[in-house]
């Protein structure tokens, strides 16, 4: 029974085979996941609470029923889906306000680089090779952490004065928290360890240069 | 006389297990799945390996009415089928249909028919060898399970 659900991440699957839903499912269950698994790219805009226009599929409009109770920690989906594909989803969730903070990871079945790069790009966490193995999805906390500890911290000016403070810790950690400090100290860090994750770099570099508006400042993390 | 046919039983299905990872019908792949296995979700392994026979068999018809049909021309449908398959025989470590799948999906690749109708009946004959071992499997490991309930009186 669910004594402890409290306290587990629980993630949104997305994947139209049924088979990849039942592996991902396990694997995230195995890791002390809550999972929640649905076939397609709309349905899990659905659940998060955004509303899909059928004849805009671009609009977006968050639906006056928001699962607020339900809070998703991440989203693991599929790239190759019939429809929204899972760069597409990606992009939708990267482009809510109210979203957008949710940590994305896309899977698939072929090793295409410029596949991988893009979704990168776009703002995905992680980019998995399947079969996903159970060694995968310890990469995943990091990502999960931020989401937690973002809704339990109350101060975020106090906390980013303590990180501005503490280059020097942010090297050795978790490049994922290169995001939360000014736009200012980003570029300084990324001067001094040019070698944590490329990728991630090259994504933050992107952003950065072409102006985009992602609350970085938020995304507070207590790392110290 | 307590759990003789268990030990035997479970020497079959090591043997059997072997036998199959020597001929490179499975691989490690398999193991990790059997990992997925535990107390809360007991049967996973079958669970899964059923839903991967049931969308395979799907996979395996439409491929082949698609080269039957004598109008025949979409080689890219062909691919995303063999995707399909590729990933989901990883995913359980069945290397040998896995191995042939993407060598079918090379000559759908290159638009070239007869070598997809030969890759077809490959994929076939490895996919039916495999099932026929996983339930050779599972029917070993449900007689382990009987038999392990099993208690001679003293």
């Amino acid at each position: 029974m669910g004594v402890e659900t409290e306290s587990k991440f629980h993630v949104l699957a997305v994947d139209d085979s049924l088979f990849d839903r039942k592996m991902i499912e396990r694997l995230l269950q195995k890791s002390s996941c809550q999972v929640t698994t649905v076939d397609s790219g709309s349905k899990a805009l659905e659940f998060l609470g955004l509303r899909v226009d059928d004849n805009d599929p671009n609009a977006l409009s968050t639906s006056p029923q928001i699962h607020q109770e339900v809070e998703i920690n991440l989203i693991i989906t599929d790239y190759c889906m019939p429809g929204m594909t899972g760069y597409d989803l990606l992009k939708k969730v990267k482009e809510s306000a109210a979203f957008r903070s949710i940590p994305v990871v896309i899977m698939s079945s072929e090793n295409v680089p410029a596949r991988i790069s893009r979704c990168l790009e776009e703002g995905a966490e992680e980019f998995f090779l399947k079969p996903v193995k159970l060694a995968d999805l310890t990469k995943l906390k990091p990502h999960m952490m931020k989401t937690k500890l973002k809704k339990e911290s109350e101060k975020p000016v106090a906390i980013e004065e303590i990180v501005v403070s503490k280059p020097e810790i942010e090297k050795e950690e978790d490049s994922s928290v290169i995001e939360i400090l000014p736009l200012h100290q980003e570029l300084e860090s990324e001067q001094l360890e040019p070698m944590l994750c490329s990728n991630k770099r090259k994504a933050m570099e992107e952003v950065i240069s072409t102006d985009r508006s992602r609350p970085k400042y938020n995304d507070i993390t207590t790392s110290v | 006389m307590l759990g003789l046919g268990v030990d035997r039983l479970q020497a079959d299905i090591n043997r059997l297990l072997a036998s199959l990872f020597h001929q490179g019908v499975l691989d490690e792949q398999f193991l990790q799945l059997q990992q997925l296995q535990d107390e809360t979700s007991p049967n996973f392994v079958y669970d899964v390996i059923n839903i991967y026979f049931d969308e395979s068999e799907k996979l395996l018809r439409n491929l082949r009415l698609l080269l039957m049909d004598r109008e025949f021309s979409d080689y890219k449908k062909i691919g995303l089928h063999l995707n399909q398959l590729v990933g989901s025989s990883s995913s359980i470590g069945a290397r040998r249909v896995r191995n042939v799948c993407v060598a079918f999906r090379s000559a759908s690749e290159l638009s070239n028919r007869p070598g997809c109708l030969r890759g077809l009946e490959v994929v076939e004959h490895e996919y039916h060898y495999l099932k026929n071992m996983m339930h050779e499997l599972f029917q070993l490991e449900q007689q382990r399970i009987l038999a392990a309930g099993v208690r001679y009186p003293m």
